[in-house]
């Protein structure tokens, strides 16, 4: 190990120190006092970290810790991404927090020790490392789901979120243990190597298996997906906007890493496999999305579906599948977090608003409120000049480029779809509102830190949407340093093995 | 003035959006929007009005071309450009936005800046399909059209308006699915999304059959909708009921229609001479099953809307038919079209407001009360019936003659009863609206006969009608101007373009006699 070793995870030490300090601070302070100024201190942690994730791109691509680490392009992306999603979560978390709560110390630490798991999630190239990561991620997201402990429906959504949750990451842990016993290492870089010339294949395959279970379980795809709703109904709404995208981010990350790192010669494997997954989780997420009265529910079932548009992009190969499906996490997460930030805005932390039917006349009584809904559901629905759009062309685009022609049909219809539920919502917020409550809402007081979040989302959406260009070079030039250095991959049985998506 | 030439384009683009800001900013104070968005719609026009002025007749080709990338990779650019077949359509949109604002002047009152800028953002959206040459970006501007659209139908519907905006988005939506597919997989094959890269990259032949079949048929569906053509139009009655006057004004005919013939016929002439007499036997089925509902309609916008999906299947017919005649009669009764219902729209929208129904067994006797109202909507409906003189009867004469001579005698027979049936419905409209004794309803409110700004905007349609239908010749030659399909061998029906002008004069004599 040398000295510079700690540069490579910088930003991971810094939300750390950021955890830390605010827990030390929190326990020192006398009950009643108010801890509003820790959010304010987590978020300036999570800001510096980003500056440290971006000024890692000045590092060359390598690893540290004896090759548990690695820093490259597609690891800075990530941690951007994980730390601009937990920056606008802790914004909106400012100002809609209950005022009294003294256990809001507790939060921003909680909300920061997830982002340290999801960031390293993304930059460790080493199993066990990479469970770790994903341990403290889950942990602290678990705790956060069930955060309103007084309402019954938090502890439920925490319950299930832990046992389902610790049930995926045991299936994550037998496929590690699988590797290992077909290999003898946990290093992504020495598996690469070691695990298409290893004899056994049907261990190899199995592990294989049992990790996509875990990863998958962990992103929300179909079949299994059943913790989605329950979770998101459950747990207060600002952490809806930090658990629907940046654990999914870091998922999806951990899954590029697995199929194109570890595990690309068995591409006629795995190919299928997500085929069936990804149309399952769309055509599931939309049908079931169709039928709900809850709008948190509601937009639960909507996010399977995007993680089975987002799977379509991985049938596209080599690099454009990799920059595709980054791309769509970017997108998602921008418009997702911004349509929990209106909704949380409109329904409250204790969510009094809950069904579509509450949204009725919201443009007359919060206009712009309002007018962000609409903006958000257009995105979702995939409406052009809006990031939604991008997401998807780029993904169906990889996916056509991959041959997949099917895939990318059945995706788009799947879209249609989706708009009938999207624009529901988005109708009944213009309809004329009954006489009696034609008043307007009483808001939660909107700060300056709310109108930051929803900027920033409303920002991210727009530009995503109009001017992609420099996201798409980012993740290209991620896309193409997620590689094992100095291996043989042997390219043309890679090509090979691509041209058999069905 | 070789600047304007340059960026005149993405003038008439930025015009509107710029509007419709604006109309976001400022405060929602009295008629403030409804101002500002007749300005923004006026400068709009006056800045369409620009591409005719400057329409070089001789140069072949697309004109005031913009080409710059957008997007690197997949690559992607902002390609705008006017040829024949565009030009007019561009103007008409310009036209029709001044006459929607007045159209909402009085019947929006609540809710003025969101209608208004939304109502320039879909401005944008419909002049940005006539203009785009970049397929991604026409999809984007052609998607992006639903949206004001279908929030304004929500919002404004007479009576269940969100209901009419989920039915029209998703049957416009859902089509739209495999074009973007259609579109992805040009793109793998062919690398570019270029109108005219593409154009010559399918006339080569290099592109596998089998597939290429699919994707004309998935942009003809798409299009067909959006018309709409026969079995697709669940979606009009309704929309053309509930929208506000100024957007169903616009919201069917011209996008499908220009998109058929730039996008379906200009890029896969071959397929669609292999579909057309599907279309062609699916187009007049529309014009009679559409007249004989017209018939029956109590609800006058049901009534429009039937008699819409007729005329509408009239053109479709005359692009089906593979003719340039038909071609120019069909994108001069896109013209026709637009101009009739957009007077149609603003007249029966102004008996709505006054008489607060749209039942047409309340009215009766209207002409004693209303007699500019009565005046001007004869005039209209005998455009829209064909009569020689007027607008109606040139594009009509165009599409049947060319279908009598060049594709068969049978088909054209059978549209001219759907024709003769449109004389039936309007004409009873007229008298049951009226003439005959004076309802009660017609009796029981003040008669207010059309105020300055709509007789400002009804008497120029007028006279605009009377000069399309006496001389064609100033559209027809830039309308003829237009970037076909490549010429494909076997095309025998193709006849020359200067026929259409020996076609014309014989009909002005016929029609002087």
């Amino acid at each position: 190990m040398n000295p510079g070793d700690s540069l490579r995870i910088l930003p991971e030490i810094v939300l750390t120190l950021t955890g830390v300090l605010i827990m030390l601070v929190d326990a020192s302070l006398p009950p009643r006092a108010p801890r509003r100024t820790l959010g304010w201190v987590a978020a300036l942690g999570v800001t510096l970290s980003l500056w440290a994730s971006l000024w890692q791109l000045s590092l060359p691509v390598g690893t540290a810790f004896y090759s548990t680490v690695e820093t490259s392009p597609f690891t800075v992306f990530f941690h951007v991404l994980i730390c601009g999603i937990v920056l606008v979560v802790l914004l909106l978390s400012l100002d809609t927090l209950p005022e009294d709560s003294h256990h809001q110390g507790e939060y921003y630490a909680l909300i920061v020790f997830g982002a340290v798991g999801m960031c390293l999630l993304t930059s460790a190239i080493e199993l066990l490392v990479i469970f770790i990561a994903l341990e403290i991620s889950s942990i602290s997201t678990y705790i956060l789901a069930g955060y309103r402990k007084g309402s019954g429906r938090g502890p439920e959504a925490a319950l299930k979120y832990f046992l389902l949750g610790s049930f995926a990451t045991g299936f994550l842990l037998y496929g590690i243990a699988m590797a290992f016993g077909a290999s003898g290492t946990t290093q992504i870089y020495e598996l690469a190597q070691l695990l298409p010339a290893s004899p056994n294949h049907l261990l190899v395959t199995a592990a294989m298996a049992l990790m996509l279970v875990g990863i998958l379980f962990k992103v929300s795809a179909a079949p299994f997906h059943v913790w989605t709703p329950d979770v998101y109904e459950g747990a207060p709404s600002p952490v809806v906007a930090l658990m629907s995208t940046a654990p999914k981010a870091a998922a999806f990350a951990l899954l590029l890493r697995i199929i194109y790192e570890v595990f690309p010669t068995l591409r006629q494997e795995w190919a299928p496999l997500l085929w069936c997954v990804a149309v399952l989780s769309m055509t599931v997420g939309n049908l079931a999305a169709l039928r709900q009265q809850n709008v948190k529910r509601m937009l639960g079932y909507s996010s399977i579906a995007h993680a089975g548009y987002l799977l379509a992009a991985l049938a596209g190969l080599g690099a454009s599948g990799i920059a595709a499906a980054s791309f769509y996490t970017a997108a998602y997460a921008a418009m997702n977090v911004g349509i929990f930030a209106v909704i949380t805005l409109v329904s409250g932390y204790d969510d009094e608003r809950t069904l579509i039917a509450d949204y009725r006349g919201l443009i007359y009584r919060a206009p712009v409120l309002g007018i962000l809904l609409i903006f958000f559901l257009t995105s979702l629905v995939g409406i052009p000049f809006t990031a939604g759009f991008f997401g998807k062309f780029y993904a169906f685009a990889a996916a056509m480029g991959g041959n997949a022609n099917w895939l990318a049909l059945i995706g788009l219809l799947n879209s249609g779809l989706a708009a009938a539920y999207y624009l529901r919502l988005a109708f009944v917020s213009v309809q004329a509102p009954p006489e009696e409550t034609r008043q307007r809402l009483a808001l939660p007081r909107v700060g300056v830190a709310v109108a930051a979040a929803l900027l920033f989302t409303v920002g991210a959406t727009f530009l995503l949407g109009v001017v992609p260009t420099r996201a798409l070079q980012a993740v290209e030039t991620g896309a193409h340093t997620l590689q094992v250095p100095s291996a043989e991959p042997a390219p043309a049985a890679v090509s090979a093995a691509t041209q058999q998506v069905p | 003035m070789s600047f304007l030439n340059e960026s005149i384009l993405t003038l008439i683009l930025l015009a509107p959006l710029a509007g419709a800001v604006l109309v976001a900013l400022l405060p929602d104070r009295g008629k403030l929007p409804a101002w500002v968005a007749l300005l923004t719609t006026l400068v709009t026009f006056v800045l369409t009005l620009h591409l005719p002025a400057h329409f070089v007749l001789a140069q072949h080709g697309f004109q005031f071309e913009i080409n710059t990338l957008w997007i690197e990779n997949p690559a992607i650019y902002y390609h705008v450009g006017v040829d024949g077949l565009s030009l007019w359509l561009v103007v008409l949109v310009g036209l029709l936005a001044p006459i929607g604002i007045v159209a909402s002047w009085n019947a929006i009152e609540r809710r003025r800046k969101i209608f208004y800028s939304l109502f320039l953002v879909q401005q944008t959206a419909m002049l940005g399909v006539f203009l785009s040459l970049d397929l991604i970006l026409y999809y984007g501007f052609w998607e992006l059209s639903l949206v004001p659209m279908a929030v304004l139908i929500a919002m404004f519907g007479r009576k269940d308006g969100a209901r009419a905006a989920l039915k029209f988005f998703l049957f416009t939506f859902i089509p739209s699915a495999p074009l973007l597919v259609a579109i992805l997989w040009l793109y793998a094959r062919t690398g570019t999304f270029d109108f005219s890269e593409l154009q010559m990259l399918i006339a080569s032949g290099g592109l596998p059959a089998g597939p290429l079949c699919w994707v004309a048929v998935a942009f003809l569906f798409a299009f067909a909708v959006k018309v709409p053509v026969f079995p697709l139009h669940g979606w009009l009655a309704d929309t053309y009921s509930e929208a506000p006057v100024a957007l169903a004004m616009v919201v069917a005919g011209k996008l499908g229609l220009y998109s058929m013939l730039r996008f379906h016929i200009g890029l896969f002439p071959v397929q669609a001479r292999a579909l057309a007499p599907w279309l062609i036997a699916l187009a007049v089925i529309g014009l009679l099953y559409g007249a004989c509902l017209a018939l029956v309609q109590r609800d006058f916008w049901r009534l429009l809307a039937f008699a819409s999906l007729s005329h509408l299947s009239l053109i479709v017919l005359g692009i089906y038919g593979l003719t340039f005649t038909g071609w120019d009669g069909a994108i001069y009764q896109i013209l026709n079209h637009g101009v009739v219902d957009g007077a149609l729209f603003l007249l029966l929208g102004i008996l709505e407001v006054r008489y607060a129904t749209s039942q047409i067994a309340s009215y009766g006797g209207l002409a004693a009360r209303l007699p500019q109202t009565a005046t001007l909507f004869v005039i209209t409906s005998l455009a829209m019936i064909g009569l020689p003189m007027l607008n109606g009867f040139v594009g009509e004469f165009l599409i049947l003659s060319s279908t009598f001579t060049g594709v068969s005698r049978g088909w054209a027979a059978t549209a001219t009863i759907g024709v003769i049936l449109g004389a039936a419905y309007m004409l009873w409209l007229v008298q049951r609206i009226f003439y005959g004794p004076q309802s009660d309803l017609a009796t029981s409110r003040p008669a207010r006969d059309l105020h300055a700004a709509e007789l400002a905007v009804l008497w120029p349609l007028a006279v605009l009608m009377l000069v399309m239908g006496l001389a064609p010749s100033i559209w027809i030659p830039a309308i003829e101007n237009r970037t076909g399909p490549p010429t494909v061998k076997g095309t025998a029906a193709l006849s020359s373009p200067a026929l259409t002008v020996a076609v014309l004069k014989e009909a002005a004599n016929e029609s002087r006699r």
